[in-house]
């Protein structure tokens, strides 16, 4: 047994707690606020444990320097590993008070009870925690078997919370990432490369009044206001000459294909050699970027050998590891605060920008140097995801059920995030003249739910199955972690082919999904949704089409079914989504339907619109006209339902209603025109090839 | 020096005058709430209510800003005295990373300026070219269509107190 979360690695109460005065408990966590509306969940179930009220809780995100490594935000962990944790912590410093009120009061701890932070005996109040504050009570260890909260005492995780970072958002205070000023603040801009392996021809360099930084291929213009550094870099962008050579694939899928791969079994249960299938298709889908409203963003300061940095990464301890080795500086003379920047939906360049910066500003002692990237080099510099095929394969027995399943992934790993390992991917780090090559993206472990192969096998129950994916040795675009990394496609390709095979067995694909799954909560999103959506009366109109797709996220994660009805015109206009999550308990009710509605809306524009597009040199859709994301008028009406599981252990919603979304457009798409799209994106080019 | 009103202040600036708006705000005037997206007219963060038009801050330069009347997300309201949209977005919940919101209410502000009582596609046709990643579309306008409704029963009272 071990402690929940992330406390088995932070241990000592006080990271995580501290009562300070005037009525406050401040509470740390290593998660950090994407927009994904973390810190105001985490402040809730600190809250309801310590039984205190949301005033009183202060939530402060990490700092490399004083504040917990809680490794990376992202893949809907946040409130399994920080909040697991701080509900663990929280009741181990709420016994430790009660305790301490027992021995003030001479009473017996089991006989007081909290409310509102005052500890109430037998006689009456005896304290709260700040009157009964013991300096150093918290400069212990978590234990094991500290008494939670029962479920139905919980009066604030469960209800939902205001969102505590939007009233300076929509107040339009400085709280960004780009809204930092300090003093002597210089402003730069990267001059980059017009492809990846080009290199800069430094006759070329105007001698102007500017002030230029160059190291190997890596160029930038620094200036006194972000005008003239922005206006300095046009002017260098058009002057400057680049040897370049041309490194991108004219085929994407003649390179999935053929391209150098290491191949493995994720999966097998039974044998798949030598059947005759009843089906085997292929689905693909491009190379897609994050496209972030707002820009990345870093500031950077040396003064005595030591490095400071601001920057919206989400691993800041991995990106300061990532730093130092390509500084080559100790590791403990850089410190990394975490600022917001706008929503990133994966690995962006949040941690590039920080390298940018951090290289200029050993240049500038003691100026604090910021470096905003173009929106160009955001949509064509920053990790794509990478471009998959799916191969599935599948028949079925004389009952209708599906007897064997094989399905080949191919695709670049899907991350490559900060390892703080001797061979940094940041992005200039491949630009400097002491270069580092940038890895070949990686997959997270199967145990942490996979990467290209993420929700690759079924959740269905299929007597043999066969699941092998093959990582690219050979990256031309540099690859890492969007929103539910493999699992959108597989999801896709899973949920087009019980499309299909329902079909060929005859039977409702409503039915044939239910016959084939035995976990009951599965089955119970299905239902909800089926429910919700009235998908049993159904009207068929000409040219609309409703279709479902379901999956459980990473197989370990929240239950998420989607039913779609569109319309397809000249192009598909998606009408509406219906979307049933199960996620256990739910710590903001709202916040849940906000993340899961987003993820719904953020996978029709993947689905309907994005593709990263380039030709042999250079990546071509580097503004919002060549790299087009969804419209206002082109989103669906959206209703979300949660079942009600609040005794279950709460899963993270962030990125589960990607894949079933997706293949929901799918299999509405094929219900209008019966047309069965295996491309991504579903445009109206793919559609009539398919 | 180029003079104009910014957020009801009568104020001057003396800058290059090709300078972009956003910077002025930003970096001149501390006023952060106007957000940087791309520079091209393409997202609608940066965006202004320029004589009541809602306008890209990121291509207006200083030299046109003569004599005109500026106002900005900070200028609708704050805290202690929320715009109704203002308080509408919060009510609502509409936003999730929050970096388009400030163009999102300024666009919301000029439609509400010129058409008191939009339904929901006008809502949608007025934003469209207003880009959000996060998909809080539909939390947004239904900020929008309450803060419609609140400025009409507002109006009403007014109109009542004037008789």
């Amino acid at each position: 047994m071990s402690l929940p979360g992330s406390l088995e690695l932070n241990k000592r109460l006080s990271s995580w707690v501290e009562i300070v005065p005037k009525g406050i408990i401040k509470l740390h966590t290593g998660k950090v606020e994407i927009g994904q509306g973390i810190l105001t969940a985490l402040r809730q179930i600190a809250a309801d444990e310590l039984c205190i009220t949301l005033e009183q809780i202060e939530i402060i995100s990490a700092t490399t320097s004083e504040g917990l490594d809680e490794a990376v935000t992202s893949g809907s962990r946040s409130v399994q590993e920080s909040g697991l944790a701080i509900r663990h912590a929280c009741a181990c410093v709420r016994s430790l008070y009660r305790d301490q009120a027992a021995s003030v009061a001479n009473t017996h701890a089991q006989d007081i009870v909290v409310e509102q932070g005052v500890f109430i005996g037998p006689q009456g109040p005896i304290g709260d925690y700040w009157s009964l504050y013991k300096c150093q009570l918290l400069d212990c260890d978590a234990w094991m078997n500290v008494e939670l909260k029962k479920t139905q005492h919980r009066s604030i995780a469960g209800e939902s919370s205001l969102r505590i970072d939007l009233p300076d958002k929509v107040f339009g205070k400085p709280r960004f990432i780009h809204d930092i000023r300090l003093p002597k603040m210089l402003f730069a801009s990267i001059v980059r490369p017009p492809s990846p392996g080009a290199r800069l021809e430094k006759k070329s360099i105007p001698r102007s009044g500017e002030e230029v930084f160059i190291d190997g291929n890596f160029l930038a213009v620094v200036a006194k206001s972000e005008f003239e550094s922005n206006k300095a870099a046009a002017y260098f962008s058009e002057i400057v000459q680049w040897k370049i050579q041309g490194s991108f694939p004219a085929d994407i899928k003649k390179f999935l294909k053929n391209a150098k791969r290491d191949q493995s079994i994720v999966y097998q249960d039974g044998g798949v050699d030598n059947q005759l299938w009843d089906l085997q298709v292929d689905f693909y889908r491009p190379y897609l970027t994050h496209a972030s409203i707002g820009l990345c963003c870093a500031i950077a300061r040396f003064s005595n050998e030591f490095l400071e940095v601001w920057s919206h990464s989400q691993s800041i301890f991995r990106l300061r590891a990532d730093l130092a080795v390509v500084l080559a500086i100790p590791v403990e003379n850089i410190t990394i605060h975490h600022v917001e920047g706008a929503g990133c939906y994966g690995h962006n360049g949040a941690d590039d920008v920080a390298l940018d910066a951090a290289l200029i500003a050993r240049k500038y002692p003691e100026k604090p140097i910021r470096v905003q990237w173009s929106r160009a080099d955001e949509l064509s510099w920053g990790p794509s995801s990478s471009a998959m095929l799916v191969n599935i394969k599948a028949s079925l027995d004389k009952h209708g059920k599906i007897a064997h399943w094989a399905q080949e992934i191919t695709s670049n790993g899907h991350e490559n995030r900060p390892h703080g390992d001797q061979n940094p991917g940041l992005l200039a780090a491949s630009h400097i003249s002491n270069a580092f090559n940038i890895p070949i993206s990686r997959n997270p472990p199967l145990s942490s739910g996979g990467g290209a192969d993420r929700n690759a096998i079924p959740l269905y129950v299929i007597k043999n199955v066969c699941v092998q994916m093959n990582r690219l040795l050979e990256m031309p675009i540099r690859t890492s972690s969007l929103r539910g990394l493999g699992a959108m496609v597989n999801v896709f390709a899973i949920e087009s082919v019980i499309e299909e095979l329902a079909n060929i067995a005859n039977m409702d694909s409503i039915e044939f999904r239910l016959d084939h799954l035995t976990d009951a909560r599965a089955k119970a999103v299905i239902q909800k949704v089926v429910e919700m959506s009235d998908y049993k009366k159904r009207q068929v109109i000409d040219g609309y089409g409703w279709g479902i797709g379901f999956a459980r996220y990473k197989g370990i994660g929240a239950y998420c079914a989607v039913v779609a009805m569109i319309e397809a015109g000249r192009s598909i206009l998606v009408k509406n989504l219906w979307v049933a999550t199960d996620c256990g308990e739910v710590i903001n009710p709202d916040g849940a339907a906000n993340q899961v509605e987003g993820g719904a809306i953020q996978a029709c524009s993947f689905a309907l619109k994005e593709s990263v597009q380039f030709n042999s040199e250079k990546i071509l859709s580097d503004n919002w006209d060549a790299y087009p994301i969804l419209k206002f008028d082109e989103v669906p009406e959206v209703q979300t339902s949660f079942i009600n599981n609040q005794h279950l252990s709460p899963l993270g919603v962030g990125e589960c209603s990607t894949g079933p979304t997706v293949a929901a457009l799918a299999n509405a798409i094929h219900n209008a025109l019966g047309v069965r799209v295996r491309d991504m994106p579903f445009t109206v080019e793919n559609i009539s090839n398919a | 020096m180029i003079h104009f009103t910014l957020n009801g202040q009568p104020v001057e600036v003396e800058l290059e005058g090709k300078t972009p708006l956003i910077n002025v705000l930003r970096d001149y005037f501390g006023l952060f709430g106007t957000r940087y997206g791309c520079g091209q007219e393409a997202c609608g963060a940066c965006m202004v209510l320029i004589d009541g038009k809602a306008s890209y801050a990121c291509t207006v330069i200083v030299d046109e800003l003569k004599s005109c009347s500026i106002q900005t997300v900070e200028g609708l309201g704050n805290r202690d005295n929320p715009h109704p949209l203002q308080k509408a977005f919060i009510d609502e919940q509409a936003g999730q990373c929050g970096f388009c919101l400030s163009g999102m209410l300024i666009k919301s502000a000029a439609l509400l300026n010129a058409n008191k009582n939009p339904n929901e596609s006008d809502i949608r046709t007025a934003l469209k070219d207003n880009l959000c990643r996060c998909g809080v579309h539909n939390r947004i306008i239904r900020a929008v269509l309450a803060a419609a409704k609140d400025l009409r029963s507002k109006g009403a009272l007014d109109k009542a107190d004037h008789q």
